[in-house]
């Protein structure tokens, strides 16, 4: 069949799938005196058509910032402002941007930048389009993701297509979008930077950086346009962006410091001041490797892999995570489905899983269980993921030995995990927490999701260090 | 490998209908209807279960549907005893949707093994071909994901899967030519919903003329000599004790007219409150033209025009203005002259099972055509079937992209509120997209020529302005019913002509045959 039907059929597969989902109940319905994520949006529209630009970010009269204030760039908040003028049934906004926006990026993603017959770059739209992550929490919590990470996926793809001022204006979009967008920054500009240094930095080299720097530059001072007149304005947008206040980690989230909290409670033993340092320090420590190598050798494929192993050590280590953060490390985990089948679907699966708290909240229970189902079982199928997992593979090289001490990638341990985890949501909603332990599943759930994460960032992080040299991956593809 | 294809394709469906069930507290009057049948076949005594009227909506299937429901009540009652009290009239708990929604996609394993047996059945062409172009495979996304049943299962709630996937497996057991297997369904089927008793006269020809006379003559004509009673009594043996099964209990009490009578309810009116697509919304349309032009050119008085409405809501009597009123007597005259040629030709010249799936699709779409008080929905008894024609041959593909397009978009108005829209547009164009390339690519070529290409387009159109220009126009609060009015009467003569089509499909491969003889 031909290539445009078959997209067409996996892009209406997609959107038929998201739009289900939909029709469920969202976050925070029938729930006062707060309600949920979709009250938050319906509040912002509501504040952006009313009030006046410089009293958007400011607790006013009109505006009481501790119900649901704006907490995200001005982007969003020119969205809202759109969406109050036509103010249709919601859902379809989602719907429109993520048809405008999100999935042209995974379709020409998968069509330009991608390897394989025609037939496996359509599978690999498929099985970007269904990742259960991005689709519950747009359409079932209720958010718009997928602008951001649309945004940051055709910077991305732009990069990839050679169009290097382009690209970073897309993602200096994506950023002022919402500021969560941080954590694929430090990839962005080391790869750029790369580049810049490769071409030689005196000469075409420092044209290109002069050029990007003015991009960026301009790109930002458009967006925050109304605020520059005012410092005090730039200060308090900041201030609601980073809320510095509120401490190492909120509820129960996949990542290091919750977990260790189980053991230590870090949170107590500490001072905020120092939980703040040892936060920046471990996630310098962590993303360092990775943006050293990008630098070094600014090409597609490492781009990729460090966009993931940033994100995912931004997510374990930074201070104030949410868990709906690992959306950004499955972004790129998404566009490795074709080079790393098993692990890319090991890790989004576990990704969807580690937000399952926050979806038995929303009464998101029976399509976290049907799409994390069809997306396993489609992307199993199509992309062979089981038969991918040799050594050769996975793509470890000369670093293959150092896995002897660590718990192996195979198919053993991932059909274990897989079980583990539909034992714990099966657990999770059948039964009640013993009484001293109310947040025993939650607990669970989010130290079992942080083992595999951490697994996975090590993995990541061999697999891009460990890139054989140019020669040895051209003679590869050629026996293919 | 058939069987790992159908099972890919398969759970994506139950996929695709369990997140559509995420409407949890929406439901149409079926549930309801479902619910009060569990209560009566649960809470009452077996002789009660056909005098019961405390609701509307009063037990009018077969007897063995009973028992059917009454097998679902004793797992219902571990869900919420609640809905098995008759009186707890319109009770929806949540644990009664899910149960009852759950129930339906239970029941639907029975039609994914039907449509296992009928993708092993079909015949295919020699040469390798990948999986997606392979005809087993279209044929069982074109029925597993077929539009019509989804919105009209799922969405709108009926075990139409469950009821269809027996239809389909005794069709699938004739291609195989296991007669005994396929009669005794098709028994139980009729058993289980009346509304079959339309496509029994192929059944009943089929089976007499290609399984009861065990040989033919050499110009294909029947050989008397060769009658085999054996077979006979088999078939009449299975027909019987299925019914006795079924009705036996009712004709014990000596309930058998009151059950009739509640089978067969002719007090509703020609047409349902929507129109189905049929020749009579066709002919209703042309009375109305001819009584408003007739009162224009001042040659009818308005006052003598009878003042029922048959474009309200409900469904009542009503006479035409000026074409003569139509009977269901009527109706059932009509039907039968239209189905007439076909089942004669199996009976001159049988072509074996395929013939008879012909004829089986031809009645179907010809009671749907002719018939009293028909359902939009039936437009899928003949669409279903016709299905595993289409993969076999060209015309039959070209005829089928016709039927099944316009059919399914006389679906729409099943699905009115604004949440559904995206749903059932997006949901229609992925198996019409997928139908058409899909055939196309088998069969190699365009399978419709620009008048019927203009036609479907013109779908589109239809679709806009009943969805977008009509609500916006100042006529929609006097003149409500004008979509629906013409949704129907578009999509009436795309069906009449795919109707026409096929019969003369039919009778070319009769004459063919004939020709062969000479």
């Amino acid at each position: 069949m031909e290539n445009w039907s078959l997209v067409s059929i996996c892009v209406l597969f997609g959107l038929t799938a998201r739009w289900a989902v939909s029709l469920n109940s969202y976050s925070g319905a029938g729930k006062p005196p707060m309600f949920g994520d979709y009250e938050a949006q319906r509040h912002w529209q509501e504040v952006t058509y009313n009030l006046p630009v410089h009293e958007w970010y400011f607790n006013t009269t009109d505006n009481n910032l501790n119900y649901w204030g704006l907490d995200y760039p001005p982007l969003t908040a020119y969205h809202s402002l759109l969406c109050a003028h036509d103010h249709g049934f919601d859902f379809c906004w989602v719907l429109v941007a993520d048809l405008l926006i999100y999935i042209p990026a995974v379709v020409l993603y998968s069509f330009y930048l991608s390897e394989g017959s025609n037939k496996k770059k359509v599978c690999t739209v498929l099985c970007i389009l269904l990742y259960p992550g991005l689709i519950l929490i747009d359409y079932g919590h209720f958010q718009y993701n997928s602008i951001s990470l649309g945004l940051a996926l055709w910077g991305v793809v732009v990069l990839g297509l050679g169009w290097d001022v382009l690209g970073s204006l897309a993602f200096v979009l994506s950023l002022n979008y919402k500021q969560m967008e941080l954590y694929h920054s430090l990839p962005f500009f080391c790869y750029l930077l790369g580049k810049c240094f490769k071409q030689g930095l005196a000469g075409r080299g420092l044209f290109l950086l002069v050029k990007i720097a003015v991009t960026v530059l301009v790109t930002f001072a458009l967006c925050w346009l109304p605020f520059l007149s005012d410092p005090g304005q730039i200060l308090q947008v900041v201030h609601r962006l980073f809320p510095v206040g509120r401490g190492l980690f909120e509820d129960k989230v996949a990542n290091t410091w919750c977990s260790l909290n189980v053991l230590i409670k870090i949170k107590t033993i500490l001072s905020t001041d120092t939980q703040l340092y040892i936060s920046l320090t471990t996630t310098l420590l962590a993303i360092l490797p990775s943006s050293i190598k990008l630098l070094m050798k600014p090409t597609l494929w490492q781009f990729k892999l460090a966009l993931v192993n940033s994100s995912l050590a931004f997510f374990l280590f930074s201070f104030q995570v949410h868990e709906k953060s690992i959306l950004l490390p499955a972004l790129p985990v998404c566009l490795l489905l074709n080079d790393l089948p098993l692990p890319a679907i090991w890790f989004l699966q576990a990704s969807t899983f580690s937000m399952l708290p926050l979806f038995l909240k929303d009464g998101l229970l029976v399509p976290y269980v049907v799409t994390s189902l069809a997306f396993l079982f489609f992307s199993i199928y199509l992309l062979s993921a089981l038969e991918h997992c040799s050594e050769d593979k996975l793509r470890l090289g000369p670093y293959r030995r150092l896995l002897i001490c660590m718990p192996r990638m195979d198919l053993g341990r991932f059909y274990f995990s897989i079980t583990a985890m539909a034992g714990l949501s099966f657990m999770s909603v059948a039964l009640a927490p013993p009484a001293q332990l109310p947040d025993l599943f939650p607990l669970l759930v989010s130290v079992f999701s942080y083992l595999h994460f951490l697994g996975l960032l090590l993995y990541f992080n061999i697999v891009q260090i460990a890139e054989p040299p140019q020669s040895v991956r051209k003679n590869q593809k050629k026996s293919n | 490998t058939q069987c790992l294809f159908t099972l890919v394709i398969a759970p994506d469906t139950e996929t695709l209908k369990l997140t559509e069930q995420q409407i949890l507290f929406y439901h149409s009057t079926d549930f309801e209807v479902h619910r009060n049948w569990l209560a009566i076949t649960h809470s009452l005594p077996v002789s009660k279960w056909y005098h019961e009227n405390t609701s509307e909506w009063t037990l009018d299937y077969p007897p063995l549907f009973a028992w059917f429901e009454y097998s679902l009540s004793h797992v219902a009652q571990h869900f919420d005893k609640e809905m098995l009290v008759v009186q707890n009239l319109l009770y929806t708990s949540p644990a009664t949707i899910l149960f009852q929604r759950l129930s339906v996609i239970v029941t639907d394993i029975v039609f994914i093994y039907a449509v296992k047996e009928c993708c092993r059945s079909v015949r295919e062409e020699k040469g390798s071909k990948d999986l997606l172009g392979h005809p087993f495979f279209i044929l069982a996304a074109l029925l597993l994901w077929n539009f019509g049943l989804l919105i009209v299962d799922h969405i709108h709630f009926q075990y139409n899967g469950f009821l269809f996937g027996i239809l389909l497996l005794s069709v699938a057991r004739h291609l195989q030519g296991r007669h005994l297997e396929g009669a005794l369904l098709f028994t139980v089927l009729l058993n289980l919903k009346h509304i079959y008793l339309y496509i029994a006269p192929a059944y009943g020809i089929f089976l007499l003329r290609s399984y009861c006379f065990t040989e033919d003559n050499t110009d294909g004509s029947v050989r008397w000599s060769s009658f085999s009673p054996v077979r006979l009594v088999a078939l009449g043996s299975i027909v019987i004790s299925v019914g006795a099964l079924s009705f036996g209990p009712f004709i014990a009490m000596g309930q058998l007219p009151q059950v009739l009578s509640r089978l067969f309810p002719f007090k509703r009116g020609l047409c349902h409150a929507y129109w189905a697509p049929n020749v009579w919304a066709l002919y209703n349309m042309v009375d109305k033209a001819l009584s408003v032009l007739g009162v224009r050119l001042k040659l009818l008085d308005v006052a003598k025009l009878p003042k029922a409405s048959m474009t309200g809501g409900l469904v009542q009597e009503f006479q035409h203005s000026i074409l003569p009123s139509v009977s269901p007597s009527i109706t059932l005259i009509c039907t039968l002259l239209s189905i007439m040629p076909a089942v004669l030709s199996i009976w001159c010249r049988p072509r074996g099972a395929r013939g008879f799936l012909r004829c089986l699709v031809v009645c179907a779409l010809g009671s749907f055509m002719f018939g009293w008080h028909v359902h939009e929905k039936a437009i899928l008894m003949a669409i279903l079937p016709f299905s595993i024609l289409a993969v076999e041959s060209r015309e039959d593909a070209g005829i089928f992209l016709m039927l099944t397009t316009t059919g399914h978009y006389s679906l729409f108005p099943l699905l009115f509120t604004a949440a559904e829209l995206p749903i059932k547009v997006l949901l229609m164009l992925l198996f019409t997209l997928y139908s058409f390339t899909s055939l196309k690519k088998l069969f190699r070529g365009s399978l419709l020529n620009p008048l019927e290409t203009t036609y479907l387009l013109g779908l589109v159109a239809v679709e806009i302005l009943c969805e977008v220009v009509y609500p916006l126009s100042p006529w929609q609060h006097t003149m409500p019913f004008v979509p629906l009015l013409v949704t129907s009467v578009y999509c009436s003569l795309g069906v009449c002509y795919s109707f026409i089509r096929l019969y003369v499909s039919l009778l070319r491969q009769h004459g063919t045959d004939k020709h062969k003889q000479l």
